[in-house]
C-alpha cells in the first residue's frame, strides 16, 4: 500500500448525498477477476452517456458533460469532497479498489457507510468525516481549481483560503495509512516468528511440510 | 489445570504469537483454491510484488465453473471460461500445484482434498469457500475465508484470528434403518438452528459419530457452516487412520505410523469444558427432508408441512409464511406427498464413493418415475467417478434413466450450465436451500442420497428406512471406507450386505 501522509490537490465537490457503491463502480463490473484497472468504470452511469460493460475501451466512449469528473481541470484530482453516507449499498470492496485507480485518496463528507470505510483503510484510502456545516461551507468556497492540503500526521486539512480544519482517526489505522501498512505488511513484521515457527514444527511434524506434486 | 478441547490444542499449536488487542496470529498448514474467491488474491499479490510464502502449502482446483459434460469442448459461458483459464494461469505463474480440468484427479475441492491425502489430521486449512469446515472430518481445523484472506495467508502463511468458543455436540446409540451421516446433520441443524453454532466450533462425539465413516464425518462437518459454526470437528480415531493409509500426499512407508502415532492425541481431554453442550439421541433421528428456504427448516420424512400460524415468534413465523410461498407448499401436507420434478445427486456434502454406493443401493434393477424430468448423478471428483465405475454404479443409475456426470459443483450452486428452471422442486443432496440456489425460482429439498435415489425412483418422498429391503444401517459403514482407487483392482466390486 502506497504510503499516506500530506497530499495537495484540486478538490472534486460531488455535491449528491447516499452516493452508493453500484454508483461508485456498477454490479456488471464485479464478474471481472481483477482488482486493479476499475478507475476508467468509477461512476460508470454518471460519467459517460452510453452502458459500460467489462474490458470496453473507455477512451471513446461518449463523455456526460454535466459531470463534475470529466471537466478537464478535475484531470488527476486526488481529494473528493461529498455528501452524507457515502459507499451506501452492497459490501462489495471493487468500490474502494475503483476510487483508488482513478487516483482518489481522500473522500470528505460528513458520513460514510460502515463497510465501506473500513474498507478504505483497507486500500490506502483516507475517508474524514466532518462536521456536516463544515462540509457545507466547503461546497460553498469551492470552486473549480480550488486546492487544499491533507496532512495525515498532524490530521490537518488546509484550505486554499488558509484556514485549518482538525480531524479524528483512529489510531492504528493512522498507523497504517501514514507508514503504508496493509494487513499483510503488517503480519509480515511478524516474519521472524513465523519462521521460528516453521523450522519447529518443520523438525517435529515433517509430514505437513511434504511437497504436493 | 484442566484438560483442554480438541479445538483448544489445535489453536495453542497453530498460535504464532499473539497481538495486544487479543487476537492471535495463527499458522495455517493448507490452503485450497479454487477459480471463484482466487483471482484477485494473486493479482494483489502481483500488484504488491509478493511471492507465496510457502508454495508446498496450496493445492488448486476448478471446481465451481466447469462443465459437467461435453468437457472436451471447454466452457460456453465466457466469464467462466475466463475465471478457470486464470486460476491456471496464476498456478502456472506462481508456481502452484493445480489439477487442471483435464487432470483425473479433479474435482470439487472438499472432496479432493480428503481424497489426495493433503487434508490430514492436525492442520489448520483454509480455503476461500465457506464448506471448508468439511476438512475438521479428519481432527483438521478448516473454515472458509474471504478473498483478502486468500491473499494474506498466500503471502504470509498466517491469518490474524480470534479464537471462538466450544461447543460440543454428542450423539448417542445406534441410528434407525435408513438414517445417513446427512439425516444426522440436519437434525442437528434443524435443532440449534442456522445462527446455533454462531461463534462457536462444534466438536462432534459420541457413539453414533465414531461409528461413522470418514465419508459420513465428512458430510456431518460439511453442514457445520449451516449451523452457523465455522468449523466443525470430529476427533481422530483408527477410522481417520485408516482412511488416510495410503493416500499420495499422506505421509508414506516408514514415515506413517510416527505421523499417525502423533494423530492420536487429536480428541478432547476426558476433562476438557465446553462453554455448551448439545445432546442428542440417534434413535430420535428419521430420515429428514428440508421444506423451507434455509437447512434449519426441516421434518421427518413421516412428517408434515408445519404450520406457521402455531408459532409463537413473529419473526419466525413470517420467514415460514415466505418460505412456504416460495416453495408453493401447505402447512399440513405429508412430507411423502411431495412430488418432485428433478433429482441431483452430487456437491461437497454427499458425491463421494459412499454416497453413490447408498444412491444406487436404492436404484438397482428400477427406474427413474415417468414424472421425473431429469436425475443428475455427479461423482465429487475424478477419482470417485473412476471408482463408482470399477464397481458399475454408473450402469446401475444409466439404466434407470439418470445421468452420469463429469465431477464439478454443478446443481449445488448452478454455476455451471446444470440447474433448476423457476418453479422447478428438485429433491437434492446439497447443503443450501436458499432462494434460487439451484437456479432462479428453484426450490430445493435437501435430503441425503438414499432418499433423493428413492425419490427419483417414486417421483415423491419416501421413507428409505421403511423400504423393503431395509438399506444399509450405518456402522458397517467403517468396513466400506473407501480405498484410495491405485489400490482397487479393476473390476472388484464392494460387497454390500445381502437383502
Ligand atoms: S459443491 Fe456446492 S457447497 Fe460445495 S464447494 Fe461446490 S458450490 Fe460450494
Amino acid at each position: 500500500m502506497k504510503p499516506f501522509r500530506r497530499i495537495t490537490s484540486r478538490v472534486v465537490p460531488l455535491d449528491r448525498a447516499n452516493v452508493d457503491t453500484d454508483a461508485i463502480i456498477p454490479k456488471q463490473f464485479l464478474k471481472s477477476i481483477r482488482r486493479s484497472g476499475f478507475g476508467p468504470y468509477l461512476f460508470d452511469e454518471w460519467r459517460y452517456l452510453d452502458h459500460g460493460e467489462p474490458d470496453m475501451d473507455c477512451s471513446h466512449r461518449p463523455l456526460n458533460p454535466d459531470f463534475v469528473l470529466n471537466r478537464p481541470i478535475y484531470w488527476r484530482a486526488q481529494i473528493l469532497l461529498t455528501r452524507e453516507n457515502f459507499g451506501c449499498g452492497s459490501s462489495r470492496e471493487h468500490a474502494p479498489w475503483a476510487l483508488e485507480d482513478y487516483g482518489f485518496r481522500v473522500i470528505l463528507a460528513p458520513s460514510f457507510a460502515d463497510i465501506f470505510y473500513n474498507n478504505c483503510f483497507k486500500n490506502g484510502l483516507l475517508p474524514i468525516v466532518l462536521a456536516a456545516e463544515t462540509v457545507d461551507r466547503l461546497f460553498g468556497e469551492c470552486q473549480p481549481g480550488t486546492m487544499m492540503t491533507v496532512d495525515l500526521p498532524s490530521q490537518t486539512i488546509t484550505t486554499h483560503f488558509g484556514e485549518c480544519i482538525a480531524f479524528a482517526v483512529d489510531p492504528s489505522r493512522k498507523h497504517r495509512l501514514v507508514n503504508g501498512l496493509d494487513d499483510i505488511a503488517l503480519t509480515l513484521q511478524h516474519a521472524e516468528a513465523i519462521k521460528a515457527y516453521e523450522a519447529r514444527r518443520a523438525a517435529e511434524t515433517p509430514w505437513l511440510f511434504n511437497a504436493m506434486n | 489445570m484442566t484438560g483442554r478441547t480438541l479445538y483448544d490444542k489445535l489453536w495453542d499449536e497453530h498460535r504464532v504469537c499473539s497481538e495486544p488487542d487479543g487476537s492471535s496470529l495463527i499458522y495455517i498448514d493448507r490452503q485450497l483454491l479454487h477459480e471463484v474467491t482466487s483471482p484477485q488474491a494473486f493479482e494483489g499479490l502481483r500488484l504488491a510484488g509478493r511471492k507465496p510464502w510457502r508454495l508446498s502449502a496450496n493445492l488448486a482446483v476448478a471446481d465451481h465453473n466447469v462443465p459437467t459434460e461435453g468437457r472436451e469442448r471447454g466452457i460456453a459461458d465466457p466469464i467462466s471460461r475466463l475465471q478457470v483459464e486464470t486460476l491456471d494461469r496464476n498456478c502456472q505463474e506462481f508456481e502452484i500445484t493445480e489439477f487442471t480440468m483435464s487432470d483425473p484427479r479433479q474435482g470439487i475441492v472438499h472432496v479432493i482434498g480428503p481424497e489426495q491425502g493433503a487434508t490430514l489430521p492436525g492442520m489448520t486449512i483454509v480455503c476461500g469457500d465457506s464448506h471448508t469446515s468439511t476438512h475438521g472430518a479428519f481432527g483438521a481445523l478448516a473454515f472458509g475465508i474471504g478473498t483478502s484472506e486468500v491473499e494474506h495467508v498466500l503471502a504470509t502463511q498466517c491469518l490474524v484470528q480470534r479464537k471462538a468458543k466450544n461447543l460440543l455436540i454428542r450423539v448417542e446409540g445406534k441410528t434407525r434403518p435408513g438414517v445417513s451421516a446427512k439425516d444426522i446433520v440436519l437434525t442437528i441443524v434443524g435443532k440449534i438452528g442456522t445462527a446455533g453454532g454462531t461463534g462457536y466450533t462444534i466438536e462432534f462425539a459420541g457413539s453414533t459419530i465414531r461409528a461413522l465413516s470418514m465419508e459420513g464425518r465428512m458430510t456431518l462437518c460439511n453442514m457445520a457452516i449451516e449451523a452457523g459454526a465455522r468449523a466443525g470437528l470430529v476427533a481422530v480415531d483408527e477410522t481417520t487412520i485408516a482412511y488416510l493409509e495410503g493416500r499420495p500426499f499422506a505421509p508414506q512407508g516408514e514415515d506413517f505410523e510416527p505421523a499417525a502415532q502423533s494423530w492420536r492425541n487429536l480428541h478432547s481431554d476426558i476433562d476438557a469444558v465446553f462453554d455448551a453442550v448439545v445432546e442428542l439421541d440417534a434413535k430420535d433421528i428419521k430420515p429428514q427432508v428440508t421444506w423451507g428456504t434455509s437447512p434449519e427448516m426441516t421434518a421427518p420424512v413421516d412428517g408434515f408441512i408445519p404450520d406457521p400460524q402455531l408459532v409463537q415468534d413473529a419473526v419466525k413465523r413470517e420467514s415460514m409464511v415466505r418460505a412456504l410461498q416460495y416453495m408453493d407448499l401447505s402447512p399440513g401436507m405429508a412430507i411423502v406427498d411431495v412430488k418432485i420434478d428433478k433429482v441431483f445427486i452430487g456437491s461437497c456434502t454427499n458425491a463421494r464413493i459412499e454416497d453413490l454406493r447408498a444412491a444406487a443401493e436404492i436404484v438397482k434393477g428400477k427406474q427413474k418415475a415417468a414424472g421425473v424430468k431429469q436425475v443428475l448423478v455427479v461423482p465429487g471428483s475424478g477419482w470417485v467417478k473412476r471408482q463408482a465405475e470399477q464397481e458399475g454404479l454408473d450402469i446401475v443409475f444409466k439404466d434407470a434413466g439418470f445421468e452420469w456426470r463429469d465431477p464439478g459443483c454443478s446443481m449445488c450452486l448452478a454455476m455451471n450450465a446444470d440447474r433448476l428452471e423457476p418453479g422447478e422442486r428438485c429433491a437434492s443432496t446439497s447443503n443450501r436451500n436458499f432462494e434460487g440456489r439451484q437456479g432462479y425460482g428453484g426450490r430445493t429439498h435437501l435430503v441425503s442420497p438414499a432418499m433423493a435415489a428413492a425419490a427419483a425412483i417414486h417421483g415423491h418422498f419416501v421413507d428409505v428406512g421403511a423400504l423393503e429391503p431395509v438399506s444399509t444401517p450405518i456402522e458397517i459403514s467403517q468396513s466400506a471406507a473407501v480405498q484410495p482407487p491405485s489400490r482397487v483392482k479393476t473390476g472388484q466390486t464392494h460387497k454390500r450386505k445381502k437383502h
